[in-house]
């Protein structure tokens, strides 16, 4: 089945991404996760999603994190596991982080045995979702405000990424 | 036929995968990846709830987390690379100026 393939792609080429040592590879990786995503967004019916998916995510924000990885000529993690194993077994801040990832290991395996046995089908909806017109149009009006308020945090970082590589902190 | 079920469950294992990242890396670039698959994580979320109730809400808030996303990796990047030049290194346990 679409969705399992294309979650498999999503899941596995993350874990990749949290497992490589190599930060150009980690990029690499993430591109090919999000566009596992944005064929789950395909199967969603959203082609909106889907398409300002690949071009935002894997076309712009990525190319800046390939600049940057390449720009600092980033070296090769040392250490990753040994030191963070060793150290969690003595740091407090790390001993409460631990109690708290298995809280919500808990709480995530909760949710399958749930998910396991409630069906709730995301196919009944019957309004359709994929009109771009209708996206637009709600944009514009409703969320107009808010959509003028994104330029100006867009500025915002625009000017502040500039004002911090530029000077020497 | 794939139910919310599958998407929301899928959309946990990808916020766990980004959250074990941004505890475990020691790359500053690396933990920004992370944040960006936590980031994704809730995209669909929204994108396959809003699916569900048959609104396009769900498409117009991942919309704007994505450009909260893109604002977030250009300040952080720009932080990143000031960090760089002041010590040289990305690792996260190298900056405690600001450690009491």
């Amino acid at each position: 089945m679409l969705f399992y393939v294309l979650g498999g792609i999503a899941v596995i080429a993350s874990l990749l991404v949290v497992g490589q040592r190599v930060p150009m590879y980690s990029v690499l990786l993430l591109i090919v996760s999000f566009i596992g995503l944005a064929g789950l967004y395909v199967l969603l019916d959203s082609p909106f999603a889907a398409v300002t998916q690949i071009i935002v995510y894997a076309g712009a924000i990525m190319v800046l994190f390939l600049f940057v990885v390449m720009l600092l000529n980033a070296p090769r993690e040392e250490a990753l596991v040994r030191s963070t194993l060793g150290v969690s077994i003595g740091g407090r801040p790390l001993r409460v982080g631990a109690i708290l990832a298995l809280v919500f290991l808990a709480e995530l395996l909760w949710a399958f045995w749930r998910a396991g046995r409630t069906t709730v089908d995301a196919g009944e909806a019957v309004a359709s979702v994929s009109s771009v017109r209708q996206i637009g149009v709600e944009l514009f009006t409703t969320h107009a405000f808010a959509f003028e308020v994104t330029s100006v945090l867009i500025l915002v970082a625009m000017v502040g990424a500039v004002a911090l590589a530029k000077r020497h902190l | 036929m794939p139910t919310l079920s599958h998407y929301l469950v899928l959309s946990a294992v990808l916020f766990s995968i980004g959250t074990a990242g941004v505890f475990l890396r020691r790359n500053l670039i690396a933990i920004l990846l992370s944040v960006e698959i936590m980031l994704n994580a809730v995209n669909l979320t929204f994108v396959a709830v809003g699916r569900y109730i048959g609104s396009v809400e769900g498409q117009i808030i991942m919309f704007f987390v994505m450009t909260v996303a893109a604002a977030e990796a250009a300040i952080g990047l720009a932080i990143v690379i000031a960090l760089f030049r002041q010590r040289e290194t990305l690792n996260p346990d190298a900056f405690t100026a600001l450690k009491w």
